[in-house]
């Protein structure tokens, strides 16, 4: 280890962390549908991965009923996260849209999908974020909708920038966008990131890689449509969601509606 | 490429990291009734790593019937108006501490035991957890859950909240270790 190294507080070098992931990957099945909870190239992992096996639970009561959201909630002007303050945001504007659907294929309709991420400079507006990039006074970077009948969301926002962290030496973050999902039962509830195509940091990025197989990961990172940008305004990018399969629909729900 | 048929494949799951805080948490979040209302209640406790230190970025969801064992499907959680919507989140502080004020639920079928169904999100933790904090009803009752019989005694404590003197529920959260909470998968999360 270098002296320098050791000034950032002896972290990893990109090396170590991707000879790890490597070893990983190598070792993994294919197809693993969801990342590894126990992955020690995302250091933070360590002390906060379950070590015993998940328990199987048939989901009963309130786990069949997701909750509900409607237009006292939300404003559809939070879906426009480039006027939430007085002027516009600096950065590339873009359109996020897709379709929910759940595990059957069908649309997840009028339900919650919240996002937040960093700037065009990658800075958060958060105590903890001390990355000095510029904060934009214009922008914060969070955002709400409700899916339409259709299952489809759509945000307009700014492109967010990559941003440093301090899992290992001169580690990036790839650009991403966190989404916070809602279905129809809670046993969907879930929460991702999407990124944005043929990022150079995808290789390196410990969270990315944690899931293991390249075709599963892929499904996370967006697809630019040009049939989505908008002459002279904004560039389209399109990521639909696949949700866990539902156990109940709203028609047939099982043992929530006990009189 | 739009009207593609799609892949039915699930997306995968990514940590909520660092940096929700000014995102995700709102005003009345953790507060599914008003205080002083009727049966409220405080649950409450710690989230833990597997060094027992308290997670000042944790995330959690409960999602729970009423005490009549109903399972709410009104809107109004993120601008609560005194309907009681059976959601509620509450980010951690400093020391790992979350707590919402609620009603205790009701058993969802006859001779059920009731329980908060529980999400868990956190920075260092890559995919959402599930779990569920029971109440501690009659013994009789919990031995005849589904899950809690399928359990060991150490096991099953780790689910059930336990009554404090001012009527508060509390259960601590273990994400690793000796103490570690059971936490769930369901028949549909095997694809
Ligand atoms: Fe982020």
């Amino acid at each position: 280890m270098t002296t320098a190294e050791k000034l950032e507080g002896g972290l990893d070098t990109q090396q170590v962390i991707s000879k790890e992931i490597a070893a990983i990957q190598a070792a993994s099945p294919a197809a693993e549908p969801q990342p590894r909870l126990d992955f020690a190239p995302y250091r933070s992992s360590l002390l906060r991965h379950p070590t015993k096996d998940l328990r199987q639970a048939d989901p009963e009561g309130a786990e069949l009923v997701a909750p509900v959201f409607g237009q006292s909630d939300v404003d559809p002007l939070e879906a426009d996260l480039t006027i939430q303050s007085g002027g516009e945001p600096i950065g590339e504007r873009i359109v996020v849209t897709g379709r929910l659907v759940d595990g059957d294929g069908r649309p997840v309709r009028r339900q919650l999908v919240e996002i937040w991420h960093a700037n065009a400079a990658g800075r958060y507006i958060h105590l903890r974020d001390q990355h000095p990039a510029p904060i934009d006074p214009n922008f914060t970077g969070t955002g709400r909708c409700l899916t339409d009948d259709e299952g489809v969301y759509s945000f307009t926002t700014i492109k967010p920038g990559p941003y440093p962290w301090h899992n290992h030496r001169n580690a990036w973050r790839p650009a991403h966008i966190h989404f916070s999902l809602f279905g129809t039962d809670f046993t969907q509830r879930m929460i991702t990131q999407m990124y944005f195509p043929a990022d150079p940091l995808f290789a390196l990025d410990p969270i990315y890689q944690s899931i293991t197989d390249p075709r599963v990961r892929e499904r996370l990172v967006a697809t630019y449509d040009h049939d989505l940008s908008q002459h002279d305004r904004l560039l389209g990018y399109r990521w639909d969601i696949v949700l866990t399969g539902a156990h109940a629909t709203w028609t047939e729900p099982e043992g929530d509606d006990r009189a | 490429m739009p009207d593609l048929v799609p892949d039915l494949a699930p997306t995968p799951g990514q940590t909520i990291g660092p940096f929700f805080h000014y995102a995700l948490p709102y005003a009345g979040d953790c507060q599914l009734v008003d205080p002083g209302a009727p049966g409220s209640i405080r649950l409450h406790g710690h989230v833990y790593d597997g060094h027992g230190v308290g997670l000042p970025d944790a995330l959690l969801e409960i999602r729970q019937a009423d005490p009549a064992g109903r399972v709410p499907t009104v809107e109004g959680s993120l601008h609560r108006d005194g309907r009681f919507t059976g959601w509620g989140r509450c980010s951690t502080d400093r020391l790992g501490h979350y707590w919402f004020r609620t009603v205790e639920p009701g058993p969802t079928r006859d001779g059920g035991a009731p329980f908060f169904a529980v999400t868990v999100f956190a920075r260092g933790l890559l995919n959402r957890l599930f779990t569920r904090i029971y109440l501690p009803v009659d013994d009789a009752t919990l031995a005849a859950d589904p899950l809690l019989s399928g359990l060991d005694d150490d096991s099953r404590t780790r689910l059930v909240a336990t009554r404090e003197d001012d009527g508060s529920l509390r259960l601590d959260l273990h994400l690793q270790g000796p103490q570690e909470t059971p936490f769930l998968t369901y028949p549909r999360h095997r694809g």
